[in-house]
């Protein structure tokens, strides 16, 4: 049995009470807004590139302590990065959060480690991964803005 | 994590058989074989009856012995088995329209379900008679499903859509709702009972306003026909619509009522078999009411289904049903309202059946995860009345919505389940 624990870990708990990195990007060029219709999950995600790097990142919306928490440790996680740093940072998280982990990939999420107990919940999936969908729009430069349903 | 089966909250339960007279709460569940089980390691509570209902025994029986015995295309064939189905199939109709108190079983359609009742209407009444510059007028409380079908006509006919404001209750207000209904006004549709609130709809009243203007009136009936006795002849109204599956019946069958007169005036829905009395290739005669709007084979099951479902409501007695609901509205009321941090969404006088709440500084997405958890089934989000929530200034509330199985008991797990969620945030 799933236990709530492996999925409401303090550290989520405290990112979703207290996100970082919540702020409007004013100069930011990239950005996209993400939805998931089925709970009213809302955020817009703003990245300011320097090259190839992502100099910072920034977000802002609603959403449940799980899309929050995983919104705001991402940003924190990904000030810095390269583009391709970013993706394959998603690959693993997306593998991590889907129980689909192989060896090694949840070493090499660090912190954002902490969502493997959101593969015991299928339904929370999308809301885990809500703010790196959004993301990967951002930085591909769709206007349109992505739903994870 | 510490149980809390000590807390104040829960203290004053009274004897589930004193409640509701006359209506036995064990014994009904012992008719629903899905109650009995387990979930995450619980007994199930299922609290989300609004998006859809358990099936008595009688109902799913039915449907087998429909494939066992009798399966057979109906209105055509000569044979045995056809005939059989065939009358099973208009008896359902009949079941129908004694359930809704309609004058005749031809007022009657078979349908998929609420949905495509009210897109029906739309589609033939509205494309009729709505035109540019006319209006079609709903409230700020309808589902999705009453807003869109309209939406939809009113974007191709250049019309208007207006919507009757609700106060912070969640209550229709009726002056407002009466100076909406304006010489362009063709059609009304409003809800009975919303699924989002739980306020029941002043329907006769809303009714009598609109016809002193000779205003056509459809009422969407969906959470209101498993919860109150409905009389459409005492309604008055125009059309009544509702699914099968919200009502104890099966998913795929769904109704719609609407008045003779009006309905023979409509022009199909779907063309095809079935809706036709002759068809050349220069010209087809429309079938007579209600075949003309069942184009296809229908679902044959759905409506035998929903026969049986009916008589169990019946057998049970709508009246008694809604008192035991009422009951069971009040007395979570009282307890849900009372945890510290909790606010309800929908506060009308007349409520029936659901109850909608937020919780301070929790996504109503968690309280579902940690309610599952402790096997409580509840629905969140919008409810497909995103509206509803723009009007209160939220993206989703959690929502537990009862059916005549509950029992107070699950009302104190459900108690408890959101003293949990208060636990693990603190």
């Amino acid at each position: 049995m799933a236990d709530l624990r492996d999925l409401y870990q303090e550290l989520i708990l405290e990112h979703s009470k207290a996100p970082r990195n919540y702020r409007e990007l004013k100069h930011a060029d990239h950005k996209a807004e993400g939805y998931n219709p089925l709970c009213g999950d809302h955020f817009t995600v703003f990245v300011k590139m320097e090259g190839d790097h992502i100099r910072d990142i920034a977000f802002q919306g609603s959403g449940c302590a799980i899309s929050k928490a995983s919104a705001s440790m991402m940003t924190q996680s990904l000030k810095g990065k390269t583009k391709a740093e970013a993706e394959k940072l998603f690959e693993r998280f997306h593998k991590v959060v889907t129980g689909q982990a192989v060896n090694g990939d949840q070493a090499e999420l660090g912190k954002l480690a902490v969502f493997s107990g959101v593969s015991e919940f299928p339904t929370r999936v999308k809301c885990a991964t809500l703010a790196w969908h959004t993301l990967e729009a951002a930085l591909e430069g769709k206007q349109e803005s992505v739903s994870t349903e | 994590m510490t149980t809390l089966a000590s807390s104040p909250l829960q203290s004053g339960r009274a004897p589930l058989r004193e409640i509701a007279s006359g209506f036995d709460v064990e014994k009904v569940r012992a008719d629903f074989p899905i109650l009995h089980q387990q979930a995450h390691g619980h007994p199930l509570v299922y609290l989300d009856n609004a998006a859809t209902s358990q099936k008595p025994k009688a109902v799913i029986d039915a449907i087998v012995r429909y494939y066992e015995n009798y399966n057979a295309n109906i209105h055509r064939g000569v044979h045995y088995l056809s005939e059989r189905a065939t009358a099973e199939y208009e008896a359902a109709r009949k079941s129908v329209q004694a359930f809704l108190h309609a004058a005749r079983p031809a007022e009657i359609i078979f349908v998929r379900g609420a949905t495509e009742a009210i897109n029906l209407v739309a589609q033939t009444y509205g494309r009729v008679h709505v035109g540019a510059g006319d209006e079609v007028l709903i409230t700020a409380m309808e589902h999705h499903s009453n807003i869109v079908p309209w939406q939809m006509l009113c974007e191709e006919k250049r019309a208007k859509l207006r919507v009757a404001p609700i106060n912070d209750a969640g209550e229709l207000i009726p002056k407002e709702f009466e100076k909406l209904l304006g010489p362009r006004t063709k059609i009304v549709a409003v809800v009975h009972v919303s699924n989002a609130l739980g306020t029941v709809n002043p329907i006769a009243t809303i009714v009598e306003m609109a016809h002193a203007r000779d205003i056509p009136v459809l009422v969407d009936g969906a959470q209101a026909a498993p919860r109150m006795p409905v009389n459409v002849q005492d309604l008055d109204c125009d059309f009544y619509t509702f699914s099968g599956h919200k009502t104890y019946g099966p998913t795929g069958i769904g109704v719609l009522y609407g008045k003779l007169p009006l309905l023979e005036a409509m022009p199909p829905y779907q063309g095809g078999g079935e809706m036709i009395s002759s068809v050349s290739f220069e010209k087809t005669v429309f079938n007579k009411v209600p075949h003309k709007f069942e184009a296809g084979t229908p679902d044959i099951s759905g409506p035998i289904g929903l026969r049986a479902a009916l008589e169990y409501l019946d057998r049970l007695g709508m009246d008694n049903i809604a008192r035991y609901e009422h009951e069971l509205l009040s007395y979570a009321t009282e307890k849900v309202s009372a945890i510290p941090g909790v606010r309800l969404i929908g506060t009308a006088k007349e409520k029936a059946g659901v109850l909608s709440f937020v919780m301070d500084g929790v996504h109503p997405h968690d309280i579902g995860t940690i309610l599952d958890q402790e096997g409580i089934a509840i629905r969140t989000g919008h409810h497909c009345a995103q509206p509803v929530m723009t009007r209160f200034g939220l993206d989703a509330t959690a929502r537990a919505s009862f059916g005549l199985y509950n029992t107070k008991e699950e009302i104190d797990a459900l108690v408890s389940g959101l003293q949990k969620v208060r636990e693990v945030f603190g």
